[in-house]
């Protein structure tokens, strides 16, 4: 093993943006003493502690887990979302992976529906507007139910829960060529549409969640794959494949009964 | 809106992908009929002509087939243009953008592109050939189109036949993106069978586009 004594020096271009209403621009910094264990984000504390010292402003980032799996972690490192490291966010992501002397460019996760907030933060809440339009599961849940009470077929359960690995950290729409969520919203109607406890709204959750997609200034989806090569959970655009039968059957086929017909 | 579902699938994102991908499969198709009616260059100058003119001769039908074809070209390409421009406004404007390599290939990436390129060539096209010279002949006794004077004499020049080839070039790119993509579109990936959905679209942009390449070459070599 390397030894861990072994400091590295980075020369990082980092975004910086003071806030949504003004131009943003690259800006160079130097960062020393850097440990090849350290994580990604762990580097970027030291240069922030640095900044800190001088009395600078420190550079805004998301993170909260630090370990993979709350999707809050971003950025675009040297023009690939998370990295570009197969199934890593940015906060797996560890120093090693570089050279001392390298220079790395840090940008914000960029799409239309993605605006900066701040340097490297930006407003991610598009995502959370798809999920709220049909992301979930209408039932009255109770007690914890039987975990055997509703069988479901190994595959089934297997491809659902690929689906479910979904994070929702964006990194689908920071790489897309056409900034589309289409893998992320069709994660969410493939899992659902899959399993018995989503199928009876799978439907109108089809409709709702594309309809929502499509008006927060997502783009179209060019089957690029861009988005399964960076997607941290590996999920497959085999979801999209699903979630576009889905939709298709719902478009010509559901109807949801009005008042007068006897809905509710 | 629930009850503009259909309505609504025109206008969105997955719905105008379907028919992009359906006309795009359509369009395929024609130029397997096409590239085949193509072929009877290679049997000779009386196949090619009775051929053209069997398809004159449907009349009434054959407007209605082309008026169907016409349509298929322009939703195809209203749909993409549009699509596209929404994708341009949507792509986040980055200082440094790098592909990973494990998505976006050349074929995906110049779509546009070749796309563009395929209706400079169409129209081109039509103009030079369908709505070139007009050369009569006489065969088994009917008096008919000479096309196959046409088809050659055009292929004649060394540019034309750069060009041809060139957009047949095209043509192969961006069926070897296309063709796979329109199945995707349409919800039909399996992992069973994606993968030689993949290389039969390849397999057709490289026999389809190498075919078309290959008649306007065999062509200018022949000569007149």
């Amino acid at each position: 093993m390397a030894s861990t004594t072994d400091t590295m020096s980075l020369n990082l271009k980092i975004w910086r943006q003071k806030d949504p209403t003004v131009e943003g621009k690259l800006v160079d910094y130097k960062v020393d003493n850097v440990s090849p264990d350290q994580s990604f984000l762990e580097m970027i504390d030291v240069l922030n502690d640095q900044l800190v010292r001088k009395g600078e402003d420190p550079i805004a980032f998301d993170h909260d887990c630090r370990e993979g799996i709350c999707g809050m972690c971003s950025m675009t490192i040297d023009g690939k979302a998370h990295g570009g490291f197969k199934n890593t966010t940015t906060c797996q992501v560890h120093m090693r992976l570089y050279k001392s002397g390298d220079t790395i460019v840090i940008e914000p996760f960029r799409a239309q529906a993605f605006p900066v907030i701040k340097d490297l933060t930006v407003d991610r809440s598009a995502i959370d507007k798809v999920m709220a339009a049909g992301g979930y599961v209408t039932a009255n849940t109770g007690n914890a139910p039987d975990g055997n009470a509703i069988p479901i077929p190994k595959p089934v359960a297997d491809a659902a829960m690929d689906a479910a690995a979904c994070i929702g950290c964006g990194a689908c729409v920071a790489s897309c060529p056409n900034g589309s969520g289409m893998l992320f919203m069709s994660a969410k109607v493939s899992q659902l549409a899959l399993l018995p406890q989503g199928k009876p709204e799978a439907p109108r959750r089809a409709l709702n969640m594309v309809y929502t997609h499509d008006s927060l200034g997502f783009g179209n989806c060019s089957v690029h794959a861009e988005c399964e090569a960076t997607c941290p959970k590996g999920i497959s655009i085999e979801h999209i494949a699903r979630a576009n039968r889905e939709y298709m059957k719902a478009a010509f086929s559901y109807h949801e009964k009005t008042h007068s017909e006897g809905g509710a | 809106m629930m009850t503009s579902a259909v309505n609504h699938y025109f206008r969105s994102s997955i719905g105008r992908k379907h028919l992009v991908g359906i006309t795009g499969l359509l369009l395929c198709g024609f130029l397997v009929s096409h590239l085949l009616g193509n072929l009877l260059l290679l049997v000779g100058p009386d196949a090619f002509n009775l051929y053209a003119h069997k398809l004159v001769s449907l009349g009434g039908l054959l407007y209605v087939l082309e008026a169907g074809l016409a349509l298929v070209f322009l939703v195809h390409m209203y749909l993409a243009v549009r699509l596209n421009l929404e994708n341009l406004r949507s792509r986040g404007k980055y200082a440094v953008k790098k592909r990973t390599g494990r998505g976006t290939t050349l074929m995906s990436a110049t779509m546009p592109y070749t796309g563009m390129i395929l209706l400079v060539f169409l129209v081109l096209h039509l103009m030079n050939l369908k709505f070139g010279s007009v050369y009569t002949t006489v065969v088994d006794g009917t008096e008919m189109r000479d096309i196959y004077k046409t088809t050659m004499e055009y292929f004649a020049s060394p540019v034309s036949v750069g060009w041809y080839v060139f957009a047949m070039f095209c043509a192969a790119f961006h069926t070897a993106h296309g063709f796979s993509s329109a199945f995707q579109s349409l919800g039909w990936n399996h992992p069973k069978y994606y993968g030689k959905v993949k290389i039969i679209g390849y397999l057709y942009a490289i026999l389809v586009g190498g075919g078309f390449a290959f008649v306007s070459v065999w062509a200018y070599l022949k000569g007149v």
